[in-house]
């Protein structure tokens, strides 16, 4: 690539930083940010939890998705979307209500065994992880195609210098980088779509027809069927999309950064009409990549078609619309992970090593050395995974961990609310069935083996056909929670009768 | 009931507000009653929905018959959902603002007495 597209892509991150910094400072002063008494506005909520949402995978994977696979990409959007539905009914406000800031807090309101806290922070990590791996895929690819190196160094580099970032940086600017970034996003998304748009000119029906001819599928890339073949797979990746979202932790933790439950309420209205209006653009994004870039530079870039909005930026607006949106991508990614290794990192050091090797005796430093650990541990993985997984869909990454988080998270959310007989041994075996199923099926899946040599990590017969195991671990992560329950005696009734009260009136002590 | 009377001992000496109490009063009841009556058949309305489009695509081809010129119903469809998911986020914020009149009534009524 040439060099005013990187000097003009350095200058845009480099601005969306200074930006962010000033934000942040700027809210510190008027009250602190992460108390429930806090700044933010619904409305501001509202937008950076659509940005902790339009991550990589959103805003790269989707549109590659579609370019390549047309309404089998759309899947994505349409489960991205009605998840917003499953947290806004069943699971925003009890969890506003109960005032606990993260997974294992919210079941602790019912239990106090150490050994729940750690099965929650050992999701909460196996989840971090396979994000971060989608959001390393994504900057990897991001990062090949604007300097023209190899894929490999690229990720090192990206992994090296996200890893820095929260080392050094921490998360205080976090919330305000997704604010400026869901607003960034939008406006780039909104101008390529106008684009895209007047090259159909402006006849939406005329773009079906045409689609209909620019891809070597033909009318097929307008029917549903040309990626996901197996019909129970299809059905096992749209349980993880719709029910994932309600278990993802750093999503979770967004409703704790407003003062009260109509406030969580009202910000994920704002979120489901950004996120809502994103995803509908998703569709020119895909269909503008296809038609003016084409299938076969959109997957000579990366074999995934995660390169196929920088490319579409490219073709409709030069060298600086392509630096924006490339730009804008890499904010997007280094914001997510910032905040998902932060996640992760508190979920070792304080759960793990605070309150289980320690025994709650750490000392502050102790806990923040392990934190910095954890950090450095997590991004490792992350790393290593990601240079494994360069053929992979971004948003395709992103599906596995949101089966992990209804797998193992939900399951366990939903009884500690709703279902008065629940109790410790339910939630242990509830979270350990979902998270271990997951996990093996997945290692077992055709993701990890594939006959041919170089489509994924292993050669050879996958064990279990489904890409996306939901279908069978969401279940499992309900069923062990309801055996473990029924073959446990304990019961606390009156610790139920506290959260149930809590949880719909919203009352404090 | 024996626990239930266990524990209002126990909530007197902590001055902690008796939460089975208040669990069991009518006016809890009568919000937890609606609260479902709202919430449990619209979700499975949404998930229905949800899950109809991904089954029909992958099972039978009749959504692929064009509607609109060359937008096929299967589009119709995925844009359907969208529309549900507003129209359903503008319902429970309308339906939300009930409950939490009720909500505020349970707390001044019966937990506001027992704040210190």
């Amino acid at each position: 690539m040439n060099a005013t597209v990187i000097t003009l892509f350095l200058a845009i991150v480099l601005a969306t930083l200074v930006i962010t910094y000033y934000a942040a400072k700027k809210t510190q002063t008027t009250g602190d940010f992460y108390t429930a008494g806090g700044g933010l506005t619904g409305w501001q909520n509202g937008l950076a939890i659509a940005g902790d949402y339009l991550s990589a995978a959103s805003f790269l994977g989707i549109a590659g998705a579609i370019a390549l696979y047309g309404f089998d990409g759309f899947f994505y959007s349409i489960g991205f979307l009605i998840a917003y539905l499953v947290v806004m009914f069943l699971v925003a406000e009890p969890l506003r209500n109960l005032g606990k800031y993260t997974l294992a807090d919210m079941i602790n309101a019912r239990f106090d065994a150490k050994k729940v806290r750690a099965i929650a922070a050992l999701s909460t990590i196996t989840i971090v992880i396979f994000y971060m791996i989608a959001q390393l895929v994504g900057a990897g690819a991001l990062i090949q195609l604007l300097f023209d190196i190899d894929y490999w160094i690229a990720v090192l580099i990206v992994g090296v210098m996200m890893t820095i970032y929260v080392l050094f940086g921490g998360m205080t600017a976090t919330s305000w980088v997704q604010i400026i970034k869901a607003v960034l996003l939008m406006i780039g998304t909104v101008i390529i779509a106008f684009m895209v748009l007047a090259k159909f000119n402006f006849n939406i029906l005329g773009m079906f027809s045409e689609m209909k001819t620019v891809t070597s599928h033909g009318a097929d890339y307008l029917n549903p069927g040309l990626k996901y073949k197996v019909p129970l797979d299809t059905i096992s990746l749209m349980l993880a999309l719709v029910l994932g979202t309600a278990g993802l932790p750093h999503i979770l933790m967004r409703f704790f950064t407003v003062k009260n439950a109509k406030t969580a309420r009202s910000s994920v209205v704002t979120a489901t009409w950004v996120v809502g209006i994103f995803y509908v653009l998703t569709i020119f994004l895909g269909f503008g990549a296809a038609a003016f870039v084409g299938e076969e530079l959109i997957t000579a870039a990366n074999p995934a078609g995660n390169m196929a909005a920088p490319l579409l930026a490219e073709a409709l607006g030069g060298n600086l619309l392509m630096s924006f949106v490339s730009a804008v991508a890499f904010a997007t990614i280094l914001a997510v992970v910032a905040g998902l290794v932060l996640s992760g990192a508190s979920a070792f050091a304080h759960d793990i090593y605070g309150q289980i090797i320690k025994k709650g005796k750490a000392t502050d430093k102790q806990q923040m050395i392990a934190a910095r650990y954890a950090s450095l541990g997590v991004s490792v993985f992350s790393i290593l995974c990601a240079l494994f997984a360069q053929t992979m869909n971004v948003a395709f990454l992103v599906s596995l961990a949101f089966c992990v988080a209804a797998s193992a998270n939900l399951p366990v959310i939903l009884y500690t609310i709703y279902w008065k007989r629940f109790n410790t041994t339910g939630a242990i075996t509830g979270m350990l069935f979902g998270l271990l199923s997951a996990i093996i099926l997945v290692s077992i899946s055709p993701n990890v083996f594939s006959p041919t040599e170089g489509a994924a990590i292993l050669v050879g017969e996958p064990i279990f056909p489904l890409t996306n195991p939901a279908l069978i671990s969401v279940p499992l992560g309900f069923i062990g929670g309801y055996l473990g329950t029924v073959f446990s005696k304990e019961a606390d009734l009156k610790r139920f009768a506290e959260v149930q009260v809590k949880a719909n009136t919203g009352y404090r002590e | 009931m024996n626990v239930g009377s266990d524990y209002k001992e126990l909530s007197y000496q902590e001055t902690k507000p008796d939460y089975q109490q208040v669990a069991e009063s009518a006016s809890f009841k009568d919000l937890i009653t609606r609260r479902k009556r709202f919430i449990i058949p619209l979700t499975i309305f949404f998930l229905v929905f949800y899950f109809l489009l991904p089954v029909l695509t992958s099972y039978t081809t009749f959504l692929n018959t064009p509607a609109i010129g060359d937008i096929s119903w299967a589009w119709l469809f995925a844009f359907a959902q969208f529309i549900m998911t507003w129209v359903f986020c503008i319902i429970y914020v309308k339906k939300s603002a009930q409950f939490d009149r009720q909500s505020d009534e349970i707390i001044e009524d019966q937990l506001g007495g027992e704040r210190e």
